[in-house]
């Protein structure tokens, strides 16, 4: 419970951002045409892969010359496939949705 | 994370400064992407803020004891792994048919849940870092999002078949909990850090069973609020990811994609009149509803009646469901509709929110095969017209259509708003066979006396019909 509060006051800014951060969620995305949804859902999805930053913070800051200490080499590893799955979430994430709203745009004409 | 007051470079402002434009970008890409005419700019907005968040990272982040820089040597690491990463989603994103979309969207999910959950492994053991709530959060909820999106990408590529057993709700709620007490519990314990080690690498296996489980049971039409929920839970692992680097982008980014995607998850389930709960926890499973009812006579239509009757219709509505996209139907579906067009009928296609197999399936599909936006109408809209259509075409969709859910409160489905099909003056049905929906109730629709069935794969009868059609 301690570790909670504890949480709560070190981190009042980043929870205010989220409080707002909802609403404003709600506001940018109720009333979305059901032709949206999908290109919509995939947007977010590849902006979901903003985890990436932590991947290239992880990756960045792994120990090189001492790679055989502790799990400095696991580590390291993971890293990389976290740095993997996330440019495949973000990249694929928006060329997918670029794809199909292209197809959305075509039928204009 | 760091507490030591260092000297703040101008590289720390611009780096700073960047991550709030990515985060204005990430909203207004949203933004934009949720009105037709904007929404491809919409997107390249979100990207651009990525990639600016991305570069600035790579060349202007301070960190570790000392505050240093990313070397070269790693940023080499980093940028030779964005790149595999980046040919092979685009490779991925750019060849993969349209069909196989929902597939697609739930494996990029996958991956972000999977980056959310090894970012919170790694920094778990880091001294550095002092938020150890949010790791196993962002641990727990990646893993899921993960293994869940891994067993939706499975459903939906036709791999992984739907298991449902009563017992499994019980097992489900017993893993959740044993998510929510192994964080509680490595939070207050007083264990030495070698154990604690272990108990995360347990909570770790714990939470991808659990995603395993949760989504297992669930299928059909729930489909589409799943895959809109994992969306949501990836969105806010990501966040957690945000709070362990003080990273105000990652936050609002995650935040922000979780909040949309759980609107997205609770308009589906509007959309068919249940919640949220009721959808995880799998309601659906038959039982004798609505048995006593007079089940009446199926009646075939031959292929040149069929034919006869849309070509000299006035308005005809097309009703699709996932059995079109699994078909692949969707350009030969169209081929008649120009083909009746041409004969002076007015064709337009009715979209039930929970159509198919992901939020707005119908609309892609149907997109992919040039159909014109304006064609699909949705529910609310059509449904008033349905009196005055000649004839109704309803393509592999079941419970979407079924009047059980309007009149029969013993039906599972009841209450779910329904496209009226049976107010119309006549109904073709395109199915496989007489196999019920994925309720697997009933759907006394085919029964109904101005009701005809034609049999088959939807893309041959299709194909047989546009012939037909050509050749009246």
């Amino acid at each position: 419970m301690e570790a909670i509060l504890q949480f709560f006051y070190s981190n009042k800014e980043a929870i205010f951002i989220i409080a707002l951060t909802i609403f404003l969620g709600l506001e940018v995305i109720s009333n979305v045409p059901s032709v949206l949804h999908t290109p919509l859902m995939s947007g977010a999805n590849a902006i979901s892969g903003v985890i990436i930053i932590g991947g290239i913070i992880l990756v960045g800051h792994a120990d090189l010359e001492n790679l055989k200490a502790g799990s400095n080499l696991l580590n390291l590893i993971l890293g990389i496939f976290a740095l993997l799955f996330g440019t495949l979430n973000v990249v694929g994430g928006f060329v997918v949705t670029d794809r199909m709203l292209e197809m959305f745009k075509k039928k204009k004409k | 994370m760091n507490t030591l007051v260092e000297t703040i470079t101008n590289g720390d402002i611009i780096l700073e400064f960047s991550y709030l434009l990515a985060a204005i970008f990430f909203v207004v890409g949203l933004k934009l992407l949720s009105h037709p005419e904007s929404a491809r700019k919409g997107n390249l907005w979100a990207a651009a803020g990525m990639l600016l968040a991305m570069i600035t990272t790579m060349f202007l982040y301070r960190g570790g004891p000392e505050m240093t820089g990313i070397k070269t040597p790693n940023l080499l690491i980093i940028i030779g792994a964005i790149a595999v990463g980046s040919v092979a989603g685009a490779l991925i994103a750019r060849r993969v048919k349209m069909t196989a979309m929902p597939q697609l969207v739930s494996l990029f999910n996958a991956s972000g849940g999977a980056a959310s959950a090894l970012v919170a492994l790694i920094e778990y053991s880091n001294p550095e870092n002092s938020s150890a709530l949010v790791t196993l959060l962002g641990l727990a909820i990646g893993s899921i999002a993960f293994s869940g999106s891994m067993i939706a990408y499975g459903k939906l590529d036709g791999k992984i078949k739907d298991i449902f057993a009563k017992w499994m709700t019980y097992i489900n709620l017993l893993f959740l909990a044993s998510v929510i007490f192994l964080v509680v519990f490595i939070m207050i314990t007083g264990l030495p850090v070698e154990t604690k080690q272990v108990l995360v690498y347990i909570l770790l296996l714990v939470a991808l069973i659990y995603g395993i489980s949760f989504v297992m049971p669930i299928g059909g039409a729930d489909m589409p609020v799943v895959i809109s929920l994992l969306n949501s839970l990836t969105g806010i692992a990501a966040a957690m990811g945000g709070f362990i680097y003080q990273n105000q982008a990652m936050i609002l980014g995650g935040i922000f994609v979780g909040a949309a995607g759980m609107i997205l998850t609770l308009l589906m389930c509007k959309a068919m009149n249940r919640s949220l709960i009721n959808v995880i926890v799998g309601a659906f499973g038959g039982g004798g509803a609505g048995l006593d009812r007079e089940a009446g006579v199926i009646k075939e239509v031959s292929l040149s009646d069929a034919a006869v009757l849309l070509s000299y219709s006035s308005k005809v509505v097309i009703v699709p469901g996932y059995g079109l996209a699994v078909a692949q139907a969707q350009h030969v579906c169209n081929e008649m509709v120009k083909l009746l067009e041409d004969k002076g009928v007015e064709v337009k296609f009715a979209i039930h929110p929970v159509a198919g197999r992901m939020p707005g399936h119908m609309n892609v599909l149907l997109a992919e095969a040039d159909v014109p936006y304006e064609q699909l109408v949705e529910m609310d809209d059509i449904n008033p017209e349905m009196p005055n259509t000649d004839v109704v075409v309803v393509i592999g969709a079941n419970d979407v259509v079924n009047p059980a859910a309007l009149d029969d409160p013993s039906s599972p489905i009841y209450g779910m708003p329904i496209i009226r099909t049976h107010e119309a003056k006549n109904v073709i049905v395109m199915k496989r066979g007489m196999g019920k929906g994925y309720a697997a109730i009933e759907n006394f629709l085919f029964y109904d006396d101005k009701t005809r069935m034609l049999f088959g794969n939807a893309k041959d009868s299709l194909q047989k019909l546009v012939s037909e059609i050509k050749s009246l």
